[in-house]
């Protein structure tokens, strides 16, 4: 396992690098970084030369890379061009988005496999069925418009909620944000289950826990459920890698200031240093989550194992 | 009597329409004694026990008539909490195929003491020495070490003991072994087959053998009882059976064990296919593949005559059984 571990963690840093140039290089595609600070009037000839010397963009890409990953490693991820740290937006829009993603998360977890559940042991009657009208529903609607449609309904016309979400960004008001972040994948995690409930209710082991006069609950539970959950616990895992960095739609609809509103600035004002900064650590993330994942498959499922 | 089914009926509702897979069986075994029920696949000789263990799929599986009487009481008449504390405790059921049966991501030492913390009441801790116990009880070399393996770790051979130790575990009174050995090679099934007769006779239990190896039901089993399209078709001490079948189809049985006299000669077979449930021939069931049949086995169900002059409490559901047990 151990060496395992190290493998994976080694494997790491090529895929590392290779995402990183690739996005550096895409923003560097984007345009010139400079031509953006003056806004709509062409900048003055002098300035701009200036501004480029001063963030090293006269230099070749190569060496502009080269140089961003040396300050990476030492906990440096640049200025933005409007003075402020990298780090010091990345410190307030994390743990805004890590909020988020547990909410979104939890939701997948407790709403998702409860609803898998119980449409898998029944499947075919009026429950199974309507649940899995909603799911398709869900799937098939984009999430900006579920997520304007709540904000409209709960937010405005029937002031259940703030329509948008304080810069402290409390769990509280973050409750449904995160159900519309997790909708899709609630939909899907809830079909996973329930295809695997129902596959595996019938498979030798679940009667032999019957015939050993096990309660249903405990049947279910500790027999069905065990073994039913491996493919859904893949999903939920890779899902974290992609809701902490996904979430730009939702964060924009209910003013979130967290990762993906950042990120969307960024794009915008061509904000080169916070674009990459942003990317190179949800790039770790989703990599780190990865590995978890695959971990976590052999303590559910004994017969995996890693040497 | 420990345990008697009684003119049990079981169909399945399928979507091409009812398959009536048990239709009047009838048999009983008492405490310490060895019933083998032998028959092809489809025969119900499973569904019947597992109506017995109350483990049917319901649906599609449907129990029509019968009564199943445990120590006297039906089961059938059980609330299915009731019926669960008889299941694993007063009675137990080991599978074929002891992989597929055992759960892959729990450990034996899990499965096996489940058994006792569920229907005892026992701590982790004691259960678990109880598995150890059982372990070494079916003969597992290093029980204390392998109580925490899964049973992917497991030979079939092995596993197939985790299974009986399960079984054992609470001291049943009645075991019903569905094809125990049929997943096994023949040196293991041996074993197998030996450990599983020393242990009925050791704790006087009760053993439904669920079989189509004849050989192991002459080594192991007191009484037969053969089964062909859901019907007893012949019950009976198992050396009067081997002596002298009362029914065409037991005959035909017999007849197709390869034998070491008849090297070289074709091996008999019986012609033609068990028939589908869904349309069982009117009649005797076995008559469009029974070299005696008759109009009158295309037309009258036989009942279940009693057999005299060939053996104590016997039965066969052939209306020329005589002629059968004469030639």
């Amino acid at each position: 396992m151990g060496r395992y571990v190290i493998r994976r963690l080694l494997q790491m840093i090529p895929v590392f690098i290779g995402a990183t140039l690739l996005i550096f290089l895409m923003v560097n595609v984007m345009g010139d970084p400079v031509a953006g600070l003056c806004g709509d009037r062409q900048c003055d000839p002098a300035t701009a030369a200036q501004l480029r010397k001063e963030f090293g963009l006269d230099k070749p890409v190569w060496q502009q890379y080269a140089t961003y990953m040396g300050n990476v490693f030492t906990g440096d991820f640049g200025t933005a061009f409007n003075g402020q740290k990298v780090t010091e937006l990345m410190s307030t829009a994390f743990p805004v988005t890590i909020r988020l993603t547990v909410v979104a998360i939890l939701f997948e977890i407790v709403i998702g496999i409860l609803l898998g559940v119980v449409t898998g042991l029944r499947r075919g009657r009026p429950v199974d069925t309507g649940v899995l009208l909603v799911t398709l529903v869900v799937i098939s609607v984009p999430t900006f418009v579920t997520g304007l449609l709540l904000q409209l309904l709960l937010g405005v016309k029937w002031g259940w909620i703030s329509p948008s979400v304080s810069s402290e960004a409390p769990f509280d008001e973050l409750i449904v944000p995160g159900l519309v972040l997790a909708s899709v994948s609630l939909a899907y995690v809830t079909r996973l289950t329930r295809t695997s409930i129902a596959e595996n209710r019938r498979a030798d082991y679940v009667r032999t826990a019957v015939a050993k006069g096990l309660p249903r609950r405990r049947v279910i539970t500790r027999h069905l459920l065990r073994n039913s959950l491996i493919p859904v616990v893949t999903f939920i895992g890779t899902d974290i890698g992609a809701l902490m960095g996904g979430a730009i739609v939702t964060e924009r609809i209910f003013n979130i200031h967290g990762v993906g509103f950042q990120l969307y600035q960024g794009i915008l004002r061509q904000n080169t240093q916070t674009v990459v900064g942003f990317v190179t650590v949800l790039v770790l993330v989703f990599l780190v989550a990865n590995l978890l994942v695959d971990l976590l498959y052999a303590v559910l499922d004994p017969r995996i194992r890693y040497a | 009597m420990l345990l008697e089914v009684r003119d049990l009926h079981v169909e399945f509702r399928t979507r091409d329409g009812v398959a009536n897979a048990v239709n009047g069986v009838t048999y009983s075994v008492d405490e310490g004694e060895t019933l083998a029920v032998l028959g092809e696949s489809g025969s119900g000789k499973s569904v019947t026990a597992q109506a017995v263990m109350g483990i049917l799929d319901t649906p599609p599986g449907k129990i029509t008539a019968g009564e199943i009487l445990f120590r006297g009481q039906d089961l059938l008449k059980f609330k299915e909490e009731e019926r669960r504390k008889v299941r694993g405790a007063q009675m137990a059921m080991i599978f074929q195929d002891a992989l597929s049966s055992l759960n892959p991501v729990l450990s034996v030492g899990a499965q096996l003491g489940e058994m006792f913390t569920v229907h005892r009441g026992m701590s982790r801790k004691d259960a678990k020495a109880k598995a150890v116990e059982l372990m070494d009880r079916v003969r597992i070399p290093g029980a204390a070490s392998r109580v925490g393996d899964y049973p992917h770790q497991f030979s079939g051979g092995m596993r197939q003991r985790i299974m009986i130790a399960m079984a054992l575990a609470l001291e049943p009174a009645l075991i019903i072994a569905d094809e125990p050995t049929t997943a096994l090679d023949v040196t293991v099934q041996a074993q197998v087959m030996d450990l599983l007769a020393e242990l009925q006779r050791e704790l006087d239990m009760g053993l439904i053998l669920i079989t189509h190896d004849l050989g192991v039901v002459a080594d192991v089993a007191d009484r037969i009882a053969v089964m062909y399209a859901g019907r007893i078709v012949e019950s009976a001490q198992v050396h009067d059976i081997y002596k002298a079948p009362a029914h065409p189809y037991t005959k035909g049985l017999l007849e197709s064990i390869p034998r070491l006299d008849q090297k070289g000669k074709e091996l008999y077979a019986i012609k033609g296919l068990p028939p589908n449930l869904l349309h069982i021939p009117p009649g005797c069931a076995f008559n469009p593949r029974c070299p005696m049949a008759q109009d009158v086995c295309r037309t009258d169900v036989p009942p279940l005559y009693e057999v005299t002059g060939a053996g104590p409490d016997r039965r066969s559901a052939c209306h020329f059984w005589r002629e059968c047990l004469d030639g």
